[in-house]
């Protein structure tokens, strides 16, 4: 961070910022030194910032004409979708938009995951960003709850049913969460409560996000430490701003073909048949950017073990940081460990589709290796390539011309070619 | 190198997923295809179809399916059927309410209204399935896109009563259809030649007819799409220009630092 002093011009401004330092938080983050180096993966922290807030404001209008009662859920859904004024364009951007940011927030996960941002000093911004995942999967669950279709009611039974796995009070707690002995109007109702709730949960954790993110300032692409402010680095306004805000417009095309042009897509068919205690769709499966989770758990022939593995591989990426041995943060100076990123990608790929296919045959056995191999990854591969790995010559700054093999003198990190 | 292939077994496996849709796997008979109106970036509806199409429903699918998230001014709307402001008061009128309590405590009857909503052909879920042998004939406001396969299905359920294949036994009431799932469906065939004498003329095929009570179905669960469509293109060709601009903005303002963008 910058320690330069900001003093406001005006004496209203001078007034209010010995006050409250808000026009000094302005000035701070627009100088903000950010690395000139980021790729494009590195804009998709704005395009987030921009998903949520959509979907707040998108929600909060949808919240005045919903009705979070099992009888009349679904038609106040469809009152919306027709006789609001837009109540169509908002419920569909809102309904895409739960899409659109889990692609994001994939997108921003695995370029985390590329690029070492992970590593310190950053772990508590990764932790924080892993918190924010896991609530948005729990907004985007519930959220799917709302309209009351065949799916929302089922996907509903089943993800709750899960918690009847804990021993001995896993009945009890299951009771009290649907607050009825099945998934019913309390479900329903207290699902909305909370799915109104989380994204303002979601906002704290973003506003701590940017802060713990300002601390050591933006990883790069290189991955090394750089000095700020000095010629690698350029003030976030205008030329960060502008660069987000490209990238936003070319996220926002392929949001507005989703949404204008086949806002079902994604979604599933049940969910336009009202909710039916009584009838079980052929398939339950839940949204696309669940389905990875929902392959493992499956995978598991006991349940306990299943909600165990499923829960595991979310909070195994808290411990990440301190299963990474490598001091090397890029990928792109780390041979063998590029070639297990691309293998885990494949993998999570896999394992999505497995999710969306029936639990048998091949499809298991798939979801079986699939599972397998996520936590070897973590367990076996990043601890051991970070120790084995012979990494390539890490350039001194980012300004320096990328290096060929012999240039000893300028390596900044040799003690990392271990072997 | 070893990067590129992996990169390589990334897309194709990518594209693999998406040709086998998981969700539509299931099927075991490909659907009839139709060149819809309504389909692609610009679709509308074919308006003398839906107008048709409303015929075949009143005439034929009403007399069990409700359609209960629809109003009779829906006919009139712009996107719709378009029936003109007389024509929706004359399909009001033709209908009998039940309204409600009045001063008085009693229920009354009275000529229907265009902000009413489609009168129902049964009180209640349980009648409708008491009076069709235990099958409740689904509400048709949504009904197509609570399909796999949406227009496509319902048209090819419509048009998929066939004979049985030999050595099928179908319970009384039970009929063969090679579209439905599972092939039994309690519907009879709802279309036969002749059932509706259309008023613009047109002659009322089973195929025609099909195609026009399935367009209009399009309609019932997507009214908006019309205006979707319409404010679709706008939308992506503003998101376009000013997409340009600001990619040339970012040109401009990058271009005072040496570094490329």
């Amino acid at each position: 961070m910058s320690d330069h002093e900001y003093t406001p011009q005006s004496k209203a401004g001078k007034w209010f910022n010995d006050r409250l330092p808000l026009l000094t938080l302005g000035a701070h983050l627009s100088d903000y030194p950010t690395p000139k180096n980021l790729n494009y993966w590195w804009t998709f922290g704005g395009i987030l910032t921009f998903c949520l807030l959509t979907q707040i404001i998108t929600g909060i209008v949808l919240a005045m004409h919903y009705v979070a009662h099992a009888d009349l859920a679904f038609a106040s859904v469809e009152h919306i979708m027709r006789d609001v004024n837009y109540g169509w364009l908002i419920r569909y951007i809102h309904s895409n938009g739960a899409s659109m940011f889990f692609l994001a927030v994939y997108i921003h996960i695995f370029r985390s995951l590329f690029y070492g941002s992970y590593k310190s000093p950053r772990e508590v911004i990764w932790i924080i960003g892993l918190m924010i995942y896991v609530l948005m999967m729990a907004a985007a669950f519930m959220g799917y709850v709302l309209p009351w279709g065949q799916m929302s009611f089922w996907g509903a039974t089943v993800i709750t049913n899960l918690f009847t796995a804990i021993p001995l009070v896993g009945e009890s707690i299951t009771t009290w969460l649907w607050g009825a002995y099945s998934v019913d109007n309390p479900t329903l109702n207290r699902f909305f409560s909370l799915h109104y709730l989380i994204p303002f949960l979601i906002l704290g954790l973003v506003v701590l996000h940017i802060w713990a993110l300002h601390i050591p300032g933006n990883n790069n692409p290189v991955g090394i430490d750089i000095k700020k402010p000095s010629k690698d680095t350029v003030p976030f306004h205008p030329y960060i701003t502008i660069k987000d805000a490209f990238a936003l417009l070319m996220f926002m095309i392929i949001f507005a073909g989703f949404v204008f042009f086949t806002p079902n897509i994604l979604g599933h068919s049940d969910n336009y048949i009202p909710a039916n205690p009584l009838v079980t769709p052929a398939h339950i499966v839940p949204e696309w950017y669940l389905l990875p989770f929902y392959a493992i758990l499956r995978s598991v022939p006991d349940k306990l073990g299943g909600v165990i593995l499923m829960f595991g591989a979310i909070f195994i990426l808290f411990v990440l940081p301190w299963l990474d041995t490598s001091k090397v943060r890029s990928a792109v100076f780390r041979p063998i460990y590029r070639q297990f990123y691309w293998i885990f990608v494949a993998d999570v790929l896999m394992l999505g589709y497995m999710g969306a296919m029936p639990a048998e045959g091949i499809y298991l056995v798939l979801a079986r290796v699939g599972t397998i191999y996520y936590f070897l990854h973590f367990i076996v591969v990043m601890p051991a390539v970070g120790l084995l790995e012979k990494t390539d010559p890490i350039p001194m700054s980012i300004s320096e011309p990328v290096l060929s093999g012999g240039a000893e003198p300028s390596l900044a990190k040799k003690d990392n070619d271990k072997i | 190198m070893i990067k590129f292939n992996f990169k390589r077994l990334l897309s194709s496996a990518f594209i693999f997923c998406i040709l086998i849709n998981p969700l539509h796997s299931a099927e075991s008979e490909e659907l009839l295809k139709v060149k819809w109106s309504f389909k692609g970036l610009t679709g509308k509806f074919d308006r003398a179809s839906l107008q048709r199409g409303y015929q075949v429903y009143n005439e034929v699918c009403s007399s069990c399916h409700s359609m209960q998230y629809l109003s009779y001014r829906n006919l009139g709307e712009p996107g719709g059927p378009e029936f003109s402001e007389v024509e929706v008061k004359a399909i009001a009128a033709s209908i009998e309410i039940e309204d409600g309590p009045d001063s008085q405590g009693e229920m009354f009857t009275r000529q229907g209204r265009p902000s009413d909503k489609f009168k129902s052909p049964y009180p209640n879920v349980n009648a409708s399935t008491a009076a069709n042998g235990g099958a409740y004939p689904p509400d048709m406001s949504v009904l197509v896109k609570a399909r796999p396969g949406g227009s496509n299905y319902i048209y090819s359920v419509l048009m998929g009563y066939k004979e049985p294949p030999a050595g099928m036994k179908l319970d009384d009431g039970v009929y063969y259809n090679k579209y439905m799932i599972g092939n039994k469906i309690k519907m009879s065939a709802p279309l036969s030649e002749g059932i509706v004498e259309y008023t613009d003329g047109t002659e009322a095929s089973v195929d025609q007819m099909a195609k026009d009570v399935t367009t209009f179905l399009s309609w019932a669960a997507e009214p908006e799409l019309e205006q979707r469509h319409k404010t679709g293109v706008k939308v992506i060709v503003y998101l376009i220009l000013l997409t340009i601009l600001v990619y040339l903005s970012m040109k401009k303002i990058w271009s005072r630092i040496d570094s490329e963008v």
